[in-house]
């Protein structure tokens, strides 16, 4: 856990710099993947870029709204450079809504599209989970486990061991069945999948959870639902395509 | 490679898939529901938000001793500081306006002086140059400092009325803007 890196007089953030690395090199892996399946690279490129500036600038403004007052006393706060001060929902979905309306103009169609950044996403976790061992963040419940580390003032879990080992394993399969092509949208909603399941799993090691329902984990039930509807929609999914290509001859 | 396909396909076989991870996913979710003393429920001491605030008592500048579980109630603001460090500098200011405009509503400030890294003719300089009035402690031996696992300077920790902390902010300057929507949040919980 070695959250900031000193080098010199200059301090580093290094769960950020990890995040930042891991959407880079999704990114780029992303652009690659166009040509599988035939989009323009430039396309997949600012659909990340707008996506992320929309989704810092929906963060900030979300964050606003909550505290007009103090907003309209001192406008050049909105500028800060503090992540303190964002609003996650917001900045998410402000993120999504621009990237769809971007991917609408551009006529990029929904799922080659989504395939076409599933390795990318499936980098990006390995990332996120590196974050999560430089931070220390997403900790896992006190344990007896011989494997048990010493963090927080208890022996837990190392969760976030676990969430990279399970990250590095959910991207091996995706590069692996993005070359199958069963048809379109499976690679997108096998890691959906993938990643449902692997957050189900995972969470029970969690010493953060948000608790429902008395005693019930909320990400569990989350995941699970995400899980369900996935696995649906890969049935589903593979129907309809079945059935285009029995139509495309006659 | 291709029997999956032939699975993915099969609506019979895919239902049973399907119904075996569901069985299987509840099954976790009920043997892993947190038994009410497995979570943090801010009962451990560690400096990270969520945890109880770990205690310290230290002499302030006026000479008086201090706890911070004699804050226990009300909202503290907990902020490590040197006077040689700009941007410690920069926020004094906004903490004390945010101090005085707050201080009735329930909030104390707590600006521990990591006293180890300074020297006392400094401190008492810069604490009248800002006219600060919230309790300057003197970590003399920087132990508040290595408790709170401190990297940066400065490094403020948001407490609520029960002594959990909330927020931690690294580095700085704060504006008065994040100082006084996080302090607001804090103030409005009922505990």
């Amino acid at each position: 856990m070695y959250p900031i890196l000193q080098i010199g007089p200059l301090a580093i953030q290094l769960p950020g710099l990890l995040l930042l690395a891991g959407l880079w090199i999704g990114t780029m892996l992303a652009e690659r993947e166009t040509a599988r399946y035939k989009l323009d690279p430039g396309h997949i490129s600012n659909m990340v870029f707008i996506a992320l500036a929309a989704a810092i600038i929906g963060a900030r403004l979300g964050y606003a709204l909550k505290y007009l007052d103090l907003y309209l006393d001192e406008p050049l706060n909105l500028l800060a450079l503090n992540l303190n001060t964002l609003s996650t929902t917001e900045g998410i979905a402000a993120g999504l809504i621009s990237a769809m309306i971007y991917a609408q103009r551009k006529g990029l169609s929904l799922t080659p599209t989504l395939d076409t950044l599933t390795p990318g996403a499936a980098v990006f976790a390995i990332f996120f989970a590196l974050a999560h061992i430089s931070s220390g963040d997403a900790f896992g419940t006190a344990t007896t486990v011989p494997w048990a580390i010493e963090l927080w003032g208890a022996t837990r879990h190392p969760t976030q061991i676990y969430e990279l080992l399970i990250a590095v394993s959910v991207m091996l399969v995706i590069l692996q069945i993005r070359k199958t092509k069963f048809f379109s949208g499976f690679t997108f909603t096998l890691f959906v999948a993938l990643s449902a399941i692997s957050r189900l799993f995972l969470e029970g090691f969690r010493g953060d959870s948000e608790i429902v329902f008395g005693s019930v984990r909320g990400a569990q039930l989350i995941s699970f639902a995400m899980m369900i509807f996935a696995l649906i929609a890969l049935h589903l999914l593979s129907r309809n395509n079945a059935e285009k290509k029995d139509q495309t001859p006659a | 490679m291709n029997e999956f396909h032939t699975l993915l396909k099969d609506p019979v076989r895919w239902s049973l898939v399907v119904i075996g991870a569901a069985i299987v996913g509840g099954f976790w979710i009920w043997v892993s529901a947190v038994p009410v003393d497995a979570t943090t429920g801010g009962l451990i001491p560690s400096p990270r938000e969520g945890f109880l605030a770990p205690e310290f008592t230290l002499e302030s500048l006026s000479g008086d001793q201090i706890s911070l579980s004699d804050m226990r109630g009300k909202v503290v603001v907990l902020n490590l500081w040197a006077s040689w460090c700009p941007p410690c500098r920069a926020e004094m200011p906004a903490l004390q306006r945010v101090y005085q405009e707050n201080h009735e509503r329930g909030l104390e400030v707590l600006a521990v002086n990591i006293t180890a890294q300074d020297n006392l003719a400094a401190v008492e300089a810069f604490v009248q140059e800002f006219n600060l009035t919230f309790p300057i402690l003197l970590d003399t031996s920087g132990k508040v400092g290595k408790a709170y696992i401190m990297r940066a300077f400065p490094t403020t920790f948001f407490i609520d009325q029960e002594g959990v902390i909330q927020r931690v902010i690294v580095g700085g300057p704060m504006s008065e803007v994040t100082l006084q929507s996080t302090v607001d949040q804090l103030l409005e919980e009922v505990p």
